[in-house]
């Protein structure tokens, strides 16, 4: 836009150069002094590589080298607690939101933060994540954490009655959280749209904490009490954490 | 929300400061709530646990807790429950409230500039190493940081992409590899034994990695050959990046740049490279400004 103006102010210029020419040497003056600031401009206007050049140095100087003692501990290996489920959405990190340092927290980002149940073919990439936590790194929690404003779950809520998908992948992905979806739809048929969507992102990690269920080496760590489940909610608009846990146990046995 | 418990009612006594100051800014925070799950039978991995799993999720948020229950909650899951609280508390009074409006403009909508590929490993969080700050980078975190290539049909991945590059029109996507990745490990070290896993049928997705390393590294040490592969992994991410119409089709129009990174946390050093534009010749893409932070 602003490249824009100053096009068409060098245009304007020229002409009025060609029109009277006894003005050249003061519109010459003005032309390199706009085109300079163009420049100036252009430099401002985001370059990635010095963005994430800057990044990196501020964590190198910041906080890796202040720190050695922690990251000469972890060069040697990872032993995270956690295992966190966030959204891919840019505002949800877990490492700001709930300030999860290096080494803290094995992640997992996806649409809609969602975990698929069980299926070694279709849900590999979701599978191979939980697998390494649960078994290889023993995490001792997996937190699933929803958000308000949720494009995903906007996009489940969306979905066509009849099945149809007009892109290629997004939609094959949210339909993880129809089982969500239904329950809002039969409980808060009444609502308007936006409240129903805000429900959904809350009820789809319930259905996330229920489908790790599925995974036997899951279930096996929650019935041995090595793994918590907890689910979250971060609603960005007000400010506000939810957090919540999920019991799981044997009750003591009747005898009939 | 449930009515208070021992358990919540705790951790607010320990931090009855910072809880005034809440009040203050109209937070309201932490509905924790202990809901049942019990299994009267031992559980199977049967359909019936499944079916139970999904029929009721609601009352996971919904019922109470009772006196009984309270005392199953050991009390390192209360401590985890208090630090997490403390850590959101201390990221909304030093980053939210301090810049308010920003995160008001950020509530109506997200303009990412950055797709980021990274590892699930915890030493590796791009909001750490690179500093991105929320609204910054759509974020998707796997095992290995692996693209698989558009033939290969839905993934989460992909998923993420299209909605990165068609809805939010990111202007760069950015693989980021590291340096010890367990699962560049597991891909080379599998071998026609290793059992079926989830792992191993992520992994495969870096299969041509894995052959180009054996290929050009084999006379190097295991350690080495798999630093190699975390590399060579990411190159090949990028060029399955470019089997995705869409982001090709933006590539050769100039509307979105593809970049591959490479952390090395034994050493604390960053490298960085970008493909070259409309310059697919024979399916190769030549890369431009490699550059070695350290």
């Amino acid at each position: 836009m602003a490249k824009g103006n100053y096009e068409k102010a060098i245009v304007s210029l020229q002409n009025l150069l060609s029109e009277n020419e006894e003005l050249e040497p003061v519109v010459a003056e003005r032309i390199d002094e706009i085109t300079a600031e163009l420049q100036t401009t252009g430099c401002k206007s985001f370059d990635p590589v010095q963005r994430i050049k800057t990044g990196f140095y501020y964590f190198k100087t910041e906080i890796y080298d202040k720190n050695s003692e922690l990251f000469d501990k972890l060069k040697k290996g990872q032993e995270p607690k956690f295992l966190v489920f966030a959204c891919s959405d840019s505002r949800v990190s877990p490492s700001h939101v709930l300030n999860f340092q290096p080494g803290e927290a094995f992640m997992a980002r996806n649409i809609a933060n969602m975990v698929p149940p069980y299926d070694k073919i279709k849900y590999s990439g979701v599978g191979a994540i939980i697998e390494y936590a649960v078994l290889h790194l023993n995490i001792e929690n997996i937190l699933v954490i929803g958000h308000s404003a949720c494009g995903g779950i906007k996009a489940l809520m969306e979905l066509p009655e009849d099945g149809s998908e007009s892109n290629d992948f997004i939609e094959d992905w949210v339909k993880i959280g129809l089982p969500a979806k239904a329950k809002v739809l039969a409980e808060h048929g009444d609502k308007t749209f936006e409240e129903q969507v805000k429900c959904c992102e809350k009820e789809a990690v319930n259905v996330s904490l229920a489908n790790l269920l599925t995974y036997p080496f899951v279930s096996d760590a929650l019935v041995n009490k090595n793994l918590a489940l907890k689910g979250g909610y971060y609603d960005f608009i007000n400010g506000r954490f939810e957090l919540w846990g999920l019991n799981f146990g044997l009750s003591h046995p009747c005898y009939i | 929300m449930a009515r208070p418990v021992i358990q919540s009612s705790s951790l607010c006594n320990s931090s009855s400061v910072d809880h005034s100051r809440i009040l203050r800014t109209q937070l309201r925070f932490l509905g924790i709530e202990q809901p049942h799950f019990r299994l009267l039978n031992l559980p199977k991995y049967n359909s019936a646990l499944k079916l139970k799993a999904l029929k009721e999720p609601m009352t996971l948020t919904k019922e109470m807790m009772d006196e009984k229950e309270m005392s199953v909650v050991t009390e390192s899951e209360s401590n985890e429950f208090t630090t997490l609280k403390h850590r959101f508390l201390n990221y909304k009074k030093d980053k939210y409230m301090k810049n308010l409006e920003h995160f008001q403009s950020l509530a109506e909508t997200q303009s990412p500039k950055f797709m980021v590929i990274s590892c699930a490993d915890s030493r590796v969080c791009p909001s750490n190493i690179l500093g991105f700050q929320p609204g910054e980078a759509f974020v998707v975190r796997n095992v290995a940081n692996l693209v698989p290539p558009y033939e290969n049909g839905p993934s989460e991945t992909n998923a993420a992409l299209e909605f990165a590059v068609n809805t939010l029109k990111v202007q760069n996507i950015l693989v980021i590899g590291h340096s010890r990745c367990g699962g560049i490990r597991a891909l080379m070290s599998m071998d026609n034994e290793t059992p079926s896993s989830f792992i191993r049928s992520w992994v495969v997705v870096g299969k041509s990695a894995r052959a180009s390393t054996k290929a050009a590294a084999s006379n190097l040490s295991f350690d080495q050959q798999c630093k190699h592969c975390e590399k060579e992994s990411v190159n090949c991410s990028l060029m399955n990046l470019f089997t995705y119409p869409w982001i090709k089709d933006k590539v050769n129009k100039g509307e979105l740049l593809i970049h591959g990174g490479y952390y090395d946390f034994v050493d604390c050093t960053f490298e960085k490279w970008t493909l070259e534009n409309n310059s697919r010749v024979d399916n190769q893409v030549s890369i431009r400004n490699r550059e070695f932070w350290c």
